[in-house]
């Protein structure tokens, strides 16, 4: 068994998180897994074995096992064909698991942020907070649909649970 | 000494742990069926979308939930041999789930009648000694939670609508009516999880359910539905005759193919 230093499982965790943030959500293709709140750890425990802990979305999500498999690749070829892919379902995801850069990026694509911490939903073309809520439900799991009362333009929203 | 988590959870054998689990995947599964039935049916696109989205959640609860079991059970079956190669008698689904799609009002009553119990049963096993339940239920609850706003949102709108909304919603919670005292009337499985510190007090889920959905009648001007007797118990095995006709086209491919994929 190779036994590694701390400072050593440290170097492959970063490097791992490295190769993750190149895996880019399937359906949302601007923001990578890192940046959507699904990747919950990446350890390399004592016994040198290297875990990912992923969580779903939505319990339904259909991209959840595309996702898992474009980990697999990507862990594959940057060397980490070892690695351990855990489902991990507990905290569950919300849009709160979005980071900083995740947010803009969706905005910047489209798609607003509702929830707590990304402060009231605005129109993603014009910045107006006059919306209307066309449904709660969109074109995926995911998001909600709303309509902008300003510039008049539809648009998603990442639904909050 | 005093019995710490682990204990109580083994009280619990196997077979009963695997019975009660089965119970709550077979309600979602077939629940899920039911709507994805719906997809380019619904009566505008948004509902098709809404429905659409909570069917996958069901079934993607249904996956996690029959995964479970099939670990629990330990005989090798994974989540499809239990979904596709289970006879209509083997299934664990309340009896409410399987009743047809009827018109949209009858949809939606079945939904809302179903949402308040899953989202009440949820939180409630999320505090479960069976962590790895305790762990599909935090995120089943927050799912169901925004099902029932739309499904409730539905029932008053449509109770509080037209007359003719309101003649076919009452309809409809005439005819399902029957199918939620199984939901809310423990039998002998429920009540042991709940001493085993597994499933949550039958009482209390009564209680909060009789609560919410009497809370949401009363918005959209309905009244409170005369009791009735139910005779069946889907849970136990023994359903109606609609389950069957449902399993049939549901099972088709994997039966005729065995181990296809695509
Ligand atoms: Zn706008």
């Amino acid at each position: 068994m190779v036994s590694r230093t701390a400072a050593q499982a440290a170097t492959i965790e970063r490097q791992v998180w490295r190769t993750l943030e190149t895996v880019m959500d399937p359906e949302i293709p601007v923001v990578n897994v890192v940046e959507l709140g699904i990747i919950r750890q990446v350890r390399v425990g004592a016994d040198g074995a290297l875990r990912v802990g992923i969580t779903p979305t939505y319990s339904g999500c259909p991209a959840t096992e595309v996702i898992t498999q474009m980990i697999r690749a990507a862990l594959d070829q940057d060397g980490f064909a070892d690695a351990r892919l855990e489902t991990m379902l507990w905290p569950a995801w919300s849009s709160e698991w979005l980071s900083e850069s995740g947010r803009r990026k969706l905005e910047a694509f489209g798609i607003a942020v509702e929830g707590a911490g990304a402060g009231r939903l605005a129109c993603p073309r014009c910045s107006s907070r006059r919306l209307e809520r066309m449904s709660e439900y969109g074109s995926t799991p995911c998001k909600a649909h709303y309509r902008c009362l300003e510039c008049l333009e539809p648009f998603d929203a990442f639904k909050c649970l | 000494m005093s019995a710490t988590a682990d204990d109580l959870t083994a009280q619990a054998g196997p077979q009963e742990r695997f019975e009660y689990v089965l119970r709550l995947a077979d309600t979602s599964l077939i629940a899920g069926q039911r709507l994805a039935a719906l997809l380019g049916h619904a009566p505008a696109l948004e509902e098709d979308l809404a429905l659409g989205n909570i069917a996958l959640d069901l079934i993607g609860q249904a996956r996690l939930l029959l995964a479970l079991a099939g670990r629990i059970e330990a005989r090798g079956r994974d989540e499809d041999a239990l979904a596709f190669l289970r006879d209509a008698q083997e299934f664990r689904n309340v009896s409410l789930v399987e009743q047809p799609n009827g018109d949209f009002a009858q949809t939606i009553v079945r939904q809302c009648l179903l949402d308040a119990w899953q989202l009440e049963m949820y939180e409630s096993l999320a505090g479960s000694r069976d962590l790895q339940l305790a762990d599909i239920a935090q995120k089943a609850v927050k799912e169901c939670r925004y099902h029932w706003r739309f499904s409730a949102g539905w029932l008053v709108r449509l109770g509080d609508g037209t007359d003719e909304s309101r003649a076919r919603v009452r309809s409809a919670l005439d005819t399902l009516w029957r199918f939620t005292d199984e939901l809310l009337t423990p039998d002998v499985l429920d009540a042991r999880m709940a001493v085993c510190g597994i499933g949550p007090a039958p009482v209390l889920i009564r209680e909060r359910w009789q609560t919410r959905v009497r809370a949401t009648l009363a918005e959209g001007g309905l009244e409170w539905p005369r009791h009735q007797h139910y005779r069946w118990h889907g849970k136990r095995g023994e359903h109606t005759e609609h389950l069957g006709h449902l399993l049939a086209e549901m099972q088709a491919l994997p039966r005729a193919y065995p181990g296809v994929t695509w």
